[in-house]
């Protein structure tokens, strides 16, 4: 019995990812020692920071039976509206930066509710074309160009650090105080998706709809928060993109989709909705960023790493959806 | 001593112009199982819906307790104290025993919070109070049918529960598995719950219900304790004829329609021989895993057999794919018909032609003309109760979809027509029907191979019978040779088949 539940734990989808990321840890370090230290720590948080954002809201839309593909559109449709409404009326406050991004997020977030829970869109298709919507209208009516302005005060808090580390030839690495939102986002998830009825309702819907209603869970509600609140983090997520690369782009997000959805299935969520963990979620984009930004460190030329992402999407998805078999598979209790 | 919960008194529904319910009476005690039979069709479900609140009664009344309720909402309902537990359980299998058992009950307290330790208090209490223990950490997905009825079960009686009323529970069951939730219901009907199961099984109610309610038509035809009801009785009150239950004795032939010789599929079957003649029905049974349907799966070219001649009329055929078989005319009617063998939500005539359209197609065009009349001419022949051939599959019932499935393949005019499980889930009037068209076709000189576990429809259907164990046949002979219970012996394997009932 507990016997049982040991090996549970060892073969759960978060231990194989997590002794994934530990071997290829282990790999590059023993291939290029340079790698090992707090720098790397450091720039991969900087480098994981808005696809963490990005994937906690998506999981959450998968865990209760749907998917969300306008993020990024939304993300850019925020964070380019609200720079250049602040440019514009020449505003600067940070807090005002992220509320209005959010806002406008979760107004998008909003119509993607309205379709997928209301007029019954299935959600791929809902959001596709929200996605496409938002894109439009970002390029159409506030413009195509790249802008480097960004006020004061919200550009200046790229510059605060919460954690600065130099290493022996004098080189400085910073931790960005952004690092603190998708740090606060998981724990946020983490409590109200095991603890809260509202987090067990997501779960509900997505393993079984019906069900769900004959218990009593009012779906058209958990699904606007679903979909409102994946709205807000891909504002958030955006305005975060923005400073943290200091410029505002109208389309700078846009095809992101992809590796944010790859990055959570590889942490177990199954997209058929019902099942999905942050914990998961963390080591799934974890694994995609170190792939992405380290690997380049075991001497794999730069054109090369593309087909190494790809391999890894292929192989991560492929031995989830074998477990997923396997345990249909298992005799039952 | 027992005291009643629930009255129903001359309780009319109608939908529409449609009269479902014309004043059912029904009265269920405390610490009772009650049974409510009837066929498809007959108003069971409706009378479930107005008993849990779903549907409001055109008229009549409804006392709990002795107490008159005038409005029950399906809210109500629950707090009086009536569960039903639903056919497919509507629970979730993404969550663990302990929550999906807690889970009605914070619902109901109206919590926001998710208390894990509450949840496994009350999913081990109420599992100890019907006499079972599952993991309560366990995902529900990793449970077997019988354990998720079971989840289903403690969930209905965490709050209280006066009365259960069980939808047809025994339809995804093995015997094995009946038997324990028998003991469960048993287990509730001592702890004073009033338990009301709906079942159109004979053998099963006879076991388990004390008083027995029969519906047809949406009328009740008799009410009493199960001792008043002999089978014959029983029947006749559900089918609202006199259906006999004799045996299947055709004239010998010995004009030969197939021949199978040391059909081989390693681990699966081995070295399976027999011959069917004009006339035959071929039963084939054994316990799950033992080959049956495998035999069927192989002949209908699912599954590529590594050794064996088929000889069908006087041809040696080869049957590698599922388009030989058909070239063949061979014709399979699936197990599962929902998933493999209908198109639920196309009508009965696109169904009906859908495994012949080739001979609908003239000139680059479907003769819809033909079509529709071929279809009106098999719902009369083979009596599907169905308002036109345009209605979808899914508003059938499942005598009626199966008959349909079966009209598929006679519309090919088959030579050999193989049926797996031709009468799960089908009532008993149908059932006959059924039985009826394939003895009809075996007259004609169609094969006609049923492969089912259902003894009492193989020992009545079947002339020939073969039994099978872990791929191989340990038993091939006349049915007149045996009957229920020495099949039901050789099954289980306490008589040999070579010194035993075979040679008797």
């Amino acid at each position: 019995m507990n016997n049982d539940k040991v090996k549970q734990i060892l073969t759960s989808n978060e231990m194989i990812v997590a002794c994934i990321i530990i071997g290829l840890c282990i790999i590059i370090g023993i291939v290029n020692p340079m790698f090992v230290g707090q720098h790397t720590a450091i720039n991969l948080s900087r480098a994981m920071l808005v696809t963490l954002i990005f994937a906690i809201a998506e999981m959450i839309v998968i865990v209760s039976g749907g998917i969300d593909v306008s993020f990024p559109a939304v993300a850019c449709i925020s964070l380019y509206a609200t720079i250049k409404f602040m440019n514009a009326n020449s505003i600067d406050s940070v807090l005002f930066a992220f509320a209005m991004s959010g806002g406008i997020g979760i107004v998008c977030g909003l119509l993607n509710a309205i379709l997928v829970s209301k007029i019954k869109i299935p959600p791929l298709i809902a959001t596709l074309g929200v996605s496409s919507l938002l894109n439009g209208i970002t390029l159409a009516y506030l413009g195509a160009a790249n802008i480097s302005k960004i006020p004061d005060n919200v550009d200046s808090l790229s510059q605060q650090f919460i954690y600065t580390y130099t290493n022996e030839a004098g080189i400085k690495y910073a931790l960005t105080v952004l690092i603190l939102i998708p740090i606060v986002l998981y724990i946020l998830a983490y409590v109200v998706l095991k603890y809260t009825m509202l987090g067990r309702g997501i779960y509900a819907i997505g393993g079984d709809k019906n069900a769900a209603r004959i218990a009593g869970f009012n779906i058209i509600k958990i699904q606007f928060i679903v979909y409102m609140t994946a709205g807000f983090l891909a504002g958030i997520g955006g305005m975060t993109y923005t400073i943290l690369m200091r410029q505002a782009g109208p389309q700078s997000l846009m095809g992101a989709e992809m590796m944010v959805i790859a990055a959570i299935v590889i942490g177990g969520t199954r997209i058929t909705g019902g099942h999905g963990s942050v914990i998961g979620t963390l080591l799934g984009v974890t694994l995609i960023a170190l792939v992405q930004n380290n690997l380049i460190m075991l001497g794999v030329p730069t054109h090369f790493q593309t087909f190494i992402v790809g391999f890894i999407i292929v192989v991560g998805t492929v031995i989830t959806s074998i477990r997923v078999r396997y345990i249909d598979a298992k005799p039952k209790v | 001593m027992s005291e009643v919960f629930l009255k129903l008194d001359n309780i009319k529904k109608s939908f529409g112009g449609v009269h479902a319910l014309k004043g059912v009476n029904l009265e269920v005690k405390l610490g009772e199982v009650h049974c409510l039979a009837g066929e498809n069709g007959c108003g069971k479900s409706t009378l479930i819906k107005v008993i849990s609140g779903v549907h409001d009664p055109t008229s009549g009344d409804i006392y709990i307790e002795g107490k008159k309720i005038t409005k029950l909402t399906p809210i109500e309902a629950i707090k009086m104290g009536i569960q039903v537990i639903y056919q497919d359980f509507a629970i979730f299998p993404n969550l663990t025993v302990a929550e999906n058992i807690a889970m009605n009950n914070a619902l109901m307290t109206g919590t926001k919070t998710m208390n894990w330790k509450k949840a496994r208090k009350i999913a081990l209490e109420a599992m100890s109070r019907i006499g079972v223990s599952i993991d309560p950490d366990l995902l529900v997905e990793r449970l077997s049918v019988a354990n998720k009825q079971i989840v289903a079960i403690c969930r209905a009686i965490i709050n209280d529960a006066k009365m259960v009323i069980l939808d047809e529970p025994t339809t995804a069951l093995t015997s094995k598995e009946v038997d324990r939730l028998n003991e469960i219901i048993f287990n509730l009907r001592d702890k004073n719950i009033a338990v009301v199961i709906v079942n159109h099984k004979l053998d099963e109610i006879y076991q388990v219900a004390k008083q027995l309610t029969i519906l047809r038509n949406g009328e009740n035809v008799a009410t009493g304790g199960i001792e008043e009801f002999d089978r014959g009785r029983f029947i006749n009150c559900l089918t609202g004829r006199d259906i006999q239950e004799d045996f299947y004795r055709p004239e010998p032939s010995d004009q030969e329609v197939l021949k199978v010789e040391n059909y081989t599929k390693k681990g699966m079957f081995e070295n399976i021989s027999f011959t069917l003649n004009k006339g035959d029905v071929l039963g084939i049974t054994g316990l799950l895993g033992s080959g049956r349907s495998e035999i069927g799966d192989a002949l209908f070219g699912l599954i590529a057999v590594e050794s064996g001649n088929i000889t069908l009329n006087d041809n040696p055929i080869t049957i590698n794919s599922i388009q030989e078989a058909i070239k063949n005319k061979i014709a399979y009617v699936p197990e599962d018909r929902l998933t493999q063998g209908l198109f639920l939500k196309r009508s009965i005539e696109d169904n009906t032609i859908a495994a012949s359209i080739g001979k609908y197609l003239k000139n680059f065009k479907l003769d819809q003309h033909a079509m529709t009349e071929v279809t009106n001419m098999w719902i009369k022949k083979i009596g599907c109760v169905a308002a036109s051939s345009q209605v979808p599959i899914n508003t059938l019932s499942g005598g009626n979809a199966q008959k349909i499935v079966i009209a598929k393949w006679l519309n090919t005019n088959p030579s050999l027509i193989i049926l797996n499980g031709p009468t799960v889930g089908v009532d008993i009037g149908a059932k006959a029907d059924i039985h009826k068209i394939l003895h009809d076709l075996a007259a004609e000189g169609v094969g006609v191979i049923v492969i089912s576990d259902d003894l009492s429809e193989i020992i009545q259907n079947c002339n020939k019978i073969i039994v099978m164990e872990d791929g191989k046949i340990i038993s091939n002979t006349d049915s007149s040779e045996l009957d229920e219970e020495k099949l039901a012996k050789l099954l289980t394997g306490t008589v040999m088949a070579e010194g035993g009932v075979a040679n008797e």
